[in-house]
């Protein structure tokens, strides 16, 4: 029944569509009622003295607060009115950055640990072991290290994005289906094609995991960076504005944080999109 | 092309402190484009057997030759079908079945896109050329597996338990595809598989095999007219091969499940 309402499409009665209408509406009521319902709940609890306005600003007040936080024509955010883009932009950056470095270190250490048993003799043990200091313990060391700015930051995330690269590079080499890599053998591909279309098609859906699960971190130490080691981003806004007093621009720089990682993850996952496809096409036209 | 002989073979492996002899002092000469099957019960060597073939062993001790050179390793004179189908899952049909004309190895050896339409026409997968193996059903994506094997014409075929894993019915269907192909392109095979029935449907001859150590106790000429026809099974000379053959196996596997009782 369902299935046949779906693929009949266009050509159907005007009651059958009403339905179809009405449930894709459904669907969208089932996705934006828990977020407004807690948005709801959080401004009555605010309205009616439930938390004091100061400790826990409801949502209307951090709304205006973050709108002039961005455009910086109402002063609702004082001091810090108009500044989101320049925040937002360093802290960008910094993510960007430590992604690229600690990721691209990340998947080839990743890849030559998962090809070389000798490699791994080498290379992992040290590597598990860093792995288990979480890397908020780094950020001493790294600040006598680089000082105060932007070196420290892009440092530790690019550290944090490291190892999730890494482990992942391994463990999609090592998932190999070996009777693949047989096959390819038998056929005659010589160690460069079976690297190239083989052992790297297979690790892809891992590789991009572990860029993925990298860059998730990368906004987690972004904010510890920004509060312990630079003068500007989202995570110095959010630490400054909590040293004011000004928990609306606190929510507001938290909200900022999850937006624009969650726009990086997506991004991640575009990427991955393109690349899973493209990897396909590739082989499709051999390569002359 | 595609005559192999194996002479005076062992092969041991070594797992932790003990040594296993998978295969002893076994010899087997295969004539070019003859169907060889080897049977018997699991754990007689007889993958091990077609993966020295293969390449994908070599032997503790003696020879094995293809047409006269002994073997370097795997390679695409000797094409082979596996029971894990070996179909890149993220390229299509199409391309799975191109990869091997792909490759530096084979280039100039034929116009790929030709060869491929070919092979899709004579498996009858045209119509899923863009599928992804998943998208296939098991008979399918074998079929699939064999055309991408036959696209770089090996002239030897050596498959291992190519159809184990399919139902009844498909089996029966793709050792009867196995055979029209065979009729048309005559090439030297050497299948594996544990079903009698299919050992000898298949075969020329059929080398029974028998474990502990891997040997092989006799070889059988199976002298059923050809083309075979599936109405074979039920007649007098096919029943008589596969009674004789399962006395062989059964008399051994019951020998060998005593025998590891007793240890």
């Amino acid at each position: 029944m369902l299935k046949q309402t779906t693929s009949a499409g266009t050509q159907l009665s005007p009651a059958v569509r009403a339905t179809h209408l009405r449930r894709r509406a459904s669907v969208v009521v089932q996705y934006a009622i828990f977020p407004l319902a807690v948005l709801l709940v959080w401004q009555i609890c605010s309205e009616i003295g439930f938390v004091r306005r100061n400790v826990f600003p409801p949502p209307s007040t951090v709304l205006s607060v973050w709108y002039d936080l961005v455009t910086g024509t109402t002063d609702a955010a004082a001091r810090y009115s108009g500044t989101w883009f320049d925040h937002a932009l360093a802290s960008t950056w910094r993510v960007f950055a430590g992604f690229a470095w600690g990721v691209a270190l990340g998947i080839f250490v990743g890849l030559v640990i998962g090809l070389s048993r000798t490699v791994e003799r080498v290379l992992d043990p040290t590597i598990q072991v860093l792995r288990n200091i979480p890397v908020t313990a780094w950020v001493p060391l790294s600040l006598v290290f680089f000082g105060i700015g932007n070196a420290p930051a892009v440092f530790l995330i690019g550290l944090g994005a490291f190892f999730p690269a890494a482990i992942n590079s391994t463990h999609g080499v090592r998932q190999l289906n070996i009777t693949l890599y047989k096959a390819a053998m038998m056929m005659g591909a010589n160690e460069r094609e079976l690297l190239s279309r083989v052992i790297l098609p297979a690790a892809l859906p891992s590789i991009l995991t572990g860029a993925r699960l990298a860059m998730g971190i990368a906004w987690v130490l972004v904010v510890v960076a920004e509060i312990l080691a630079v003068r500007s981003g989202l995570g110095y806004l959010l630490n400054d504005a909590y040293l004011f007093y000004r928990n609306d621009v606190v929510i507001a720089a938290m909200l900022s944080i999850g937006l624009l990682g969650f726009l990086s993850d997506r991004l991640v996952v575009l990427v991955r999109n393109i690349l899973l496809t493209w990897n396909r096409r590739e082989t499709f036209g051999g390569e002359n | 092309m595609g005559r192999i002989s194996i002479a005076s073979v062992t092969k041991r492996f070594a797992t932790g402190d003990s040594v296993v002899t998978a295969l002893d002092d076994v010899n087997l000469a295969v004539q070019d484009r003859e169907i060889v099957t080897l049977v018997g019960a699991s754990g007689c060597g007889k993958s091990t057997l077609l993966n020295l073939i293969a390449g994908f062993e070599t032997p503790t001790l003696g020879q094995v030759l293809v047409d006269g050179h002994s073997i370097k390793g795997p390679g695409p004179d000797r094409g082979v079908v596996f029971q894990q189908t070996a179909l890149f899952p993220w390229l299509s049909v199409a391309d799975n079945v191109a990869f091997g004309l792909s490759l530096r190895a084979n280039q100039g050896k034929a116009d790929r896109a030709q060869v491929v339409e070919r092979m899709l026409q004579r498996t009858g997968l045209s119509p899923f050329r863009e599928r992804l193996p998943a998208e296939l059903s098991g008979g399918m994506r074998q079929r699939a597996a064999i055309a991408s094997v036959l696209a770089i014409n090996p002239s030897t075929l050596l498959m291992d338990e190519p159809f184990g894993a399919l139902d009844s019915l498909t089996r029966s269907i793709m050792q009867d595809f196995l055979l029209e192909i065979w009729e048309e392109q005559r090439k030297t095979v050497v299948l594996v598989t544990h079903d009698i029935d299919e050992a000898i449907y298949l075969a020329d001859r059929t080398a029974v095999m028998t474990a502990q150590p891997g040997r092989i106790c006799e070889v059988i000429a199976v002298d059923l007219p050809r083309p075979r026809r599936y109405e074979m099974r039920s007649e007098a000379p096919f029943i008589a091969l596969r009674d004789h053959v399962t006395k062989i196996v059964r008399a051994e596997a019951i020998k060998s499940s005593a025998l590891s009782a007793a240890n």
